[in-house]
């Protein structure tokens, strides 16, 4: 239990428990608000309420285990926890990834940041009282969900995305239907955008609120649309490229005002960008080709290769019963989340389980920043701070 | 693959040591991943040299992490990742600190953001943070004995 340390005095100020069954926390976030009449003096988050022990979980498991438990960090980006993660035992591996594999991957990962922002504009819309929202966003939702169920066979944790590549070939018919998702799509963020952005009580209640300058975001190690929302220009896919980013042809929207109608604009518009890529990516994946690396005793061997050739069936049961070994270096790769800088960090010792995973969530380090917005206030722009940093508690906790 | 890949990485090291040549004890690379091994007493100080250098530049703390390695002494590793947004670059700082002080200068001072960083270490690790404004446990719950991502925590938990 945390405590306050009241320096306004016991007589005038009042300490208020918001959550964690508060619904616009969005899960188990506890903010504790000491409050000057109806403005905030400080701000504690209190966290942990979700903690499973997600990284110790890893060390007992083999390096492939572990790709079915990185789905639940960020439950609304499940693809992207899987890259990052594949990313980083690929690199202390030193795997190539074939490009076709590549772009399916980037695919996967933009449609997963699409389907990431619909969930936050529809949650964050209710937050403010525009009800509606909520129904056009998950409608659009669900059509990317279809398309991750005939890709992988799950909804939401796919795990598929694998060490050396990719779980399973693209389904067939699969090209009409995301292309019939990416004709439809750009009219229902207009859609969205008929209902908010000129909206008067949308704009009085987002703008000039939650204010932090560029200086103090980077000092608090905030990224993602919260640091591009105040004309920092920080984008993985742009900076530090990964998984052949480099050859996708996209924008960093950015804005300058730095306040949470700016971070709005900025999810809005990477929504936009994203649909680009993923038309790129359509076009640069070839109708076949391999899916997964070459790589005897790391990637499992076809199915047919398995019941024809020895060596296959031998490696395919050691994959599955000891795992591999990496060398005893480690690796640290990151992505750009829907939310900022997703990293992973995979030391190894030489054997078949890692001696330490670490993910760097970027909600957990993005609510750093939450005390600092809300200062001096009012309660209720306290909860459009927490809704524009776009927080998801299962990774907060991890 | 090549991400990250710290093509300004010898610059890096030459700047440190030109600074202070006592301050780099080891530089690791591996697979375009730099790491320099910084005694703990200097951490502090090369870290604000990290971020205040023009040529280097390190103004946003990335990430900060810890490596148990048990039973090998001194068996603490901690890892932090750097970014400099202006130079495009990446370079991750190690100290090694033993079980038996398990003590290590905060780097709040040079980056605000290192706070729940290094809440976490310490309620995880165990590893305390000297001159850190807020050292409380941050995920587990006040009361929770032990630290569970040291390597001779079972996985199972306590009984």
């Amino acid at each position: 239990m945390a405590t306050v340390e009241t320096a306004v005095g016991a007589t005038k100020a009042m300490v208020l428990n918001m959550g964690p069954q508060h619904p616009s926390t969005h899960g188990v976030l506890r903010v504790l608000l000491e409050l000057d009449g109806e403005n905030v003096v400080t701000a504690v988050p209190d966290i942990g309420y979700l903690h499973t022990g997600i990284e110790k979980s890893c060390e007992d498991k083999t390096y492939s285990q572990s790709i079915t438990l990185t789905d639940r960090i960020d439950y609304l980006n499940p693809l992207g926890n899987n890259l990052v993660y594949c990313l980083a035992v690929e690199k202390l591996l030193g795997l190539e990834v074939p490009k076709r594999a590549q772009y399916i991957r980037v695919m996967m990962v933009e449609l997963q940041r699409i389907s990431s922002h619909l969930v936050w504009l529809g949650t964050h819309a209710i937050d403010m009282g525009a009800m509606s929202v909520l129904l056009y966003c998950f409608r659009e939702r669900e059509e990317i969900l279809k398309i991750f169920e005939r890709f992988s066979g799950q909804r939401m944790m796919t795990s598929y995305i694998r060490i050396g590549g990719v779980a399973l070939q693209p389904p067939a018919g699969w090209r009409e239907q995301v292309k019939r998702f990416l004709d439809m799509m750009p009219a229902r963020i207009d859609e969205y955008e008929a209902l908010l952005t000129e909206n008067p009580i949308w704009q009085g209640r987002l703008k000039g609120v939650g204010y932090l300058s560029p200086e103090t975001l980077i000092s608090l190690s905030t990224t993602g649309p919260g640091l591009r929302a105040a004309g920092v220009p920080f984008d993985n896919r742009k900076m530090f490229p990964y998984s052949s980013y480099e050859e996708f042809d996209f924008n960093v929207p950015m804005r300058t005002e730095s306040d949470c109608y700016a971070r709005y604009l900025v999810r809005v518009a990477e929504m936009r960008e994203s649909l680009k890529i993923v038309r790129q990516a359509m076009d640069k994946i070839t109708d076949d080709g391999a899916i997964k690396t070459e790589a005897p005793g790391i990637v499992p061997p076809e199915r047919e290769k398995m019941k024809t050739e020895m060596e296959a069936l031998i490696y395919h049961f050691k994959i599955f019963t000891e795992g591999f070994s990496p060398p005893p270096e480690e690796a640290f790769a990151v992505v750009e989340s829907p939310r900022g800088e997703l990293g992973c960090f995979i030391a190894s010792d030489g054997s078949p389980k890692p001696l330490r995973v670490h993910f760097r969530a970027p909600s957990f380090i993005n609510l750093q920043a939450l005390p600092y917005m809300v200062q001096g206030q009012l309660i209720a722009d306290t909860v459009a701070c927490i809704g524009t940093i776009d927080i998801v508690l299962g990774e907060v906790d991890r | 693959m090549t991400q990250l890949a710290s093509a300004n990485a010898s610059v890096v090291v030459e700047q440190l040591r030109y600074w202070n040549p006592q301050a780099v004890a080891q530089v690791i690379e591996y697979h375009g991943e730099t790491t320099i091994v910084v005694p703990p007493e200097l951490l502090l100080a090369t870290a604000k040299q990290c971020k205040e250098n023009p040529a280097l530049n390190f103004n946003l703390l990335s990430d900060a992490t810890c490596v148990d390695r048990f039973p090998i002494e001194p068996r603490f590793e901690l890892n932090y990742s750097l970014v400099s947004i202006p130079r495009r670059d990446r370079v991750r700082l190690r100290t090694r600190v033993s079980a038996q002080h398990p003590v290590v200068d905060s780097l709040m001072p040079v980056w605000p953001g290192a706070n729940w960083l290094e809440r976490e270490i310490f309620d995880l690790f165990g590893i305390r943070f000297e001159g850190h404004t807020d050292l409380r446990r941050i995920l587990l719950p006040e009361g929770f004995e032990g630290f569970p991502l040291r390597r001779d925590f079972p996985t199972e938990g306590k009984r």
